[in-house]
């Protein structure tokens, strides 16, 4: 890498705002991987309007966290120029698209989170991210409606979309434990009514996405252990390969535009 | 192309109240409800829209390209059909 990293100020407000940009950015650019691959043109411009939908929601998170930060960093510097440990996103965001029904399990387990959660944050006592919510959750509400047709039809489809939907399911459903968990610089945001518990969603987030699931005639794995460390910048593999991508216009030629 | 698991449709969105559902184009889809998405989707993506609908293709039935001279001919003489022959009083204003 041609240009070193940057320091970021981790304040709990900052950090908050970091890791929600983080998801949207990781979950946005795996999305902007079908362009030009999904199975059919319709879904190749479906998937890429919601990985813009993500983008931009990324680019108001950064720029609140570069604001609170006070330190200098902007939206292209948080994106380009942090290390893979820098990073918060979930980890299920970064896990690799595989095929079509493990994208949109990923997008189901994920939008159901975040129609909730938008939805909730809309009531934040921080007028800028109860802004963003304000936005973020019509885009949300799109992407769960997205996802959820397709999961029925996959799921209650041939043999053959069946089996890679429950398979998707089996293989995601380690990561979905994350998206409830908090951590110390968290309670206090939670407390001073800025940010959510994402705990107090999960009961609906199970409702929503085991009736879909349920209709969709696949099944939920019965195992609660689940995998974290993506909050705190312990990721998988694949988000390094990502990132190599990502930011390596950046790290080449530094400050490039055009 | 088209394939019996993805039929065409036709999609029209009407792009502000008050007008009417406008033909923009076509798109494959299994079922009402997705292609209803992806009309959403391909074609209301700069704002164009505030309504949709979808049609199937396959419900239209459309005048015969070959018969055009016995369809549309026709009319092409009887000029005296467009109101242009009228005196417009004034005090009507605008029309």
């Amino acid at each position: 890498m041609a240009v070193a990293s940057i320091q970021v100020s981790e304040t709990p407000l900052v950090l908050y705002a970091l890791r929600r940009a983080d998801d949207a950015l990781i979950l946005g650019h795996r999305l902007s991987e079908w362009c030009g691959h999904a199975p059919m043109l319709e879904e190749d411009m479906a998937l890429a309007n919601m990985g813009l939908d993500l983008l931009g929601q990324a680019r108001e998170l950064y720029s609140y966290a570069a604001k609170v930060e006070g330190k200098g960093n902007d939206e292209d510097k948080f994106a380009y120029l942090r290390d893979i440990r820098q990073y918060r996103n979930l980890l299920l965001l970064e896990q690799p698209n595989g095929d079509f029904a493990h994208t949109m399990v990923r997008q189901l387990f994920y939008a159901g989170f975040a129609d909730l959660y938008w939805r909730a944050m809309m009531k934040s006592g921080d007028a800028t991210l109860a802004a963003i919510a304000a936005k973020s959750e019509k885009e949300s509400a799109y992407h769960l409606r997205h996802s959820s047709e397709w999961m029925v039809r996959l799921g209650d489809g041939t043999e053959e979309s069946h089996a890679r939907a429950q398979a998707a399911i089996d293989d995601l459903w380690a990561y979905t434990g994350e998206m409830f968990a908090i951590d110390d610089s968290e309670r206090d945001l939670i407390d001073g009514s800025v940010a959510v518990d994402p705990a107090s969603l999960h009961p609906q987030w199970l409702k929503t996405v085991s009736d879909i699931v349920g209709e969709a005639t696949l099944a939920l794995p019965k195992s609660d252990w689940m995998q974290q460390g993506g909050r705190s910048g312990r990721h998988s593999e694949h988000l390094g390969h990502l990132l190599s991508e990502l930011q390596s216009m950046q790290r080449t030629f530094p400050g490039a535009t055009w | 192309m088209a394939t019996p698991n993805t039929p065409l449709w036709e999609v029209f969105i009407r792009s502000r109240n008050g007008l009417a559902h406008k033909h923009v184009g076509s798109l494959h889809a299994s079922d009402a409800t997705l292609a209803l998405q992806a009309a959403r989707d391909i074609y209301t993506r700069r704002g164009e829209g505030l309504s949709i609908w979808v049609v199937p293709s396959s419900a239209i039935t459309a005048s015969d390209p070959t018969e055009k001279g016995m369809m549309f001919e026709p009319a092409e003489s009887k000029i005296y059909r467009h109101p242009t022959f009228y005196d417009v009083p004034e005090e009507v204003g605008h029309m």
